[in-house]
């Protein structure tokens, strides 16, 4: 890497010396601190304030906002559903993708069909996925309920996404077909990492498949796993535009989650309120930052006390 | 014997092997090949029969009415036009901060850099209300500007990881030879170095476009005064809004919108897969 040749020179004399540098950044800084740093601020700043966007500016009220957002049922709710989408969508994602690249970490015919047929939902527009699934669950005419009829595995059709208990579910199945692909070319990255003779020695010792599955490919995925869980549980929370256009948060609340409660609050309620909605967005950034830090404590300590 | 024993087993996996991966294969695009049927049926067809993907005959009307009076020839052209402008925007300022984090030590790196890593972790829920407020009072909400520097302005830090990364592995003797001849900072960067990141560039305009193109959240709240200014996912929803029950005309709305990634990704599957597999190892 290029050093500055006035190293010991004052700063001011460097920077000057550097000014093609400064101005190569200027770009990247301008929209970054535009559209990124001052969002964050200003959101934490927005919080605090009692503002329905038809006025310049709203009133100070302090934490307020925080406090009916804690006797909130309806955020709470919201919340819940989150973590309960997050608990059951990201072992699925990661686990069926984990199992299908092990399968596909091979050399077979139609292989590459395969991992492309798997990956091709991944490309698609998840707001226009939203909607067509609407259609392809529909109780009356979706292919789905149709094929369930046929083959007998359903007396009567399922509404899937109309029914309140069964509507997060459906969210979180159409998710994992979704982005599965993504997960899938993940693991197969991290799968080629593997040496193969350690494979072939394994065979050689007398390891059978499982044995060399659980010695030799878990252990050495394992940092792999912490990354890629890591990279899905952030896009377990980021389902704003699959769920708004699939149910919109409905039927009754039962699919709401943290995104369409702030989405909800500030732009589509008949007196928007962008303070409140500001406040659940943070609120629930804050225990998600710090539910996932204890989460990373207790994995370390578990681990610590493993290779005592 | 052994040989005979090893060559036999894997046979009969082979065929379990194929069946399964073959029936959920069938099941991860058969909503898209339904789509497509759909949109070429009536609604009474689509109703009448069932699982049966074949149309009597076309009803190449279905596209017609989606793209003239549905309005999804104006959404199309606003998708053009903003992934094109966030694809060019994004490739500009990645690649200079790129460039200089990738091949400058200066006073104030670490402090982007950190910034920069920082960003990877801000949710989109908690800055569109300030980007919203931001961008009207800019006066930006009533043209494709406003979508395309809000798209080009989040989230590109893994744009500017790859070119950083790239430029930092090549040879210092590039700059020493064209300083000889005379060139400057900006004619080294132009004329020397961003020919040779190519591969990089195409990885980023692949994976930008894909982005872009999907986009739903900032066109959505953008565009809420502006139906002029939709772009197809947010047509899509608006379409189905007031004709709930035009099976054929969404299908092939949406046939429409999701045809240009998918053949955009199958002439760029290596850039994409090589980008996000990249990614990981990293």
């Amino acid at each position: 890497m290029h050093q500055n040749v006035l190293r010991g020179a004052p700063l001011a004399k460097r920077m000057w010396a550097d000014r093609w540098i400064y101005l190569f950044l200027l770009p990247t800084l301008v929209l970054v601190g535009a559209f990124t740093i001052y969002p964050v601020i200003a959101s934490i700043w927005f919080s605090l304030l009692d503002w329905n966007g038809f006025e310049r500016a709203g009133a100070f009220i302090g934490l307020g906002n925080y406090c009916e957002l804690i006797a909130d049922p309806l955020f709470w709710n919201a919340f819940k559903n989150t973590i309960v989408f997050l608990l059951l969508a990201v072992p699925l994602r990661v686990g069926i993708a984990l199992v299908l690249a092990i399968v596909l970490n091979a050399h077979f015919p139609l292989v590459r069909v395969f991992r492309t047929a798997i990956f091709l939902p991944v490309v698609t527009t998840a707001a226009i996925v939203g909607v067509v699934m609407r259609y392809v669950l529909d109780p009356t005419g979706g292919p789905l309920n149709i094929a369930l009829l046929n083959s007998g595995l359903l007396g009567q059709p399922l509404n899937f996404l109309g029914t309140a208990g069964l509507a997060l579910y459906s969210a979180v199945g159409i998710w994992v077909w979704k982005w599965l692909g993504i997960t899938l070319i993940y693991w197969l990255a991290a799968l080629q990492t593997i040496p193969r003779d350690l494979y072939e020695a394994a065979a050689l010792d007398g390891a059978n498949a499982w044995d060399r599955f659980a010695s030799i490919t878990l252990p050495l995925l394992t940092p792999f796993t912490i990354i890629i869980t890591l990279i899905t549980v952030i896009e377990a929370t980021n389902v704003f535009d699959l769920m708004l256009t699939l149910t919109g948060g409905g039927p009754f609340y039962a699919t709401e989650v943290i995104d369409i409660f702030v989405y909800r609050q500030a732009f589509t309620s008949n007196v928007p309120r962008l303070g409140y909605a500001s406040a659940a967005a943070i609120f629930f950034g804050l225990s998600f930052i710090v539910l996932a830090s204890l989460q990373l404590i207790v994995l370390r300590k578990v681990r610590a006390r493993r290779s005592h | 014997m052994n040989l005979v024993a090893t060559r036999r087993r894997p046979q009969g996996w082979s065929i379990l092997r194929y069946l399964a991966l073959g029936a959920l294969c069938l099941a991860w695009i058969y909503p898209f090949l339904w789509l497509v049927s759909a949109s070429l049926k009536t609604p009474i067809e689509i109703f009448a029969k069932g699982l049966n993907l074949l149309p009597d005959t076309p009803v190449w009307e279905n596209y017609v009415r989606a793209w003239g009076q549905a309005g999804f020839s104006t959404y199309m052209l606003n998708t053009v036009i903003v992934t094109v402008g966030t694809v060019a925007v994004v490739v500009f300022h990645t690649a200079l901060t790129g460039y200089v984090l990738g091949r400058y030590d200066f006073v104030g790196r670490k402090l982007v850099i950190g910034i920069l890593a920082a960003t990877l972790v801000v949710p989109a829920g908690l800055t569109i209300i300030p980007i919203v407020d931001l961008v009207s009072a800019l006066g930006l909400l009533n043209g494709h500007w406003g979508i395309i520097l809000a798209l080009a302005g989040s989230g590109q830090s893994a744009a500017i990881l790859l070119y950083a990364g790239y430029f930092r592995g090549l040879p210092r003797e590039l700059e020493e030879a064209a300083t000889m001849d005379g060139a400057g900072f900006l004619r080294i960067f132009f004329n020397v170095m961003m020919p040779l990141a190519g591969p990089v560039t195409a990885t980023v305009t692949v994976l930008t476009f894909l982005a872009a193109w999907n986009a739903f959240l900032i066109p959505l709240v953008f565009t809420f005064g502006t139906p002029g200014l939709r772009t197809l996912p947010v047509g899509m929803l608006a379409f189905v809004g007031t004709n709930e029950t035009d099976w054929s005309g969404m299908a092939a709305a949406a046939t429409i919108s999701l045809l240009p990634v998918i053949v955009f990704f199958f002439f760029v599957q290596r850039y994409f897969v090589e980008g996000i597999a990249g990614a990981v190892k990293a």
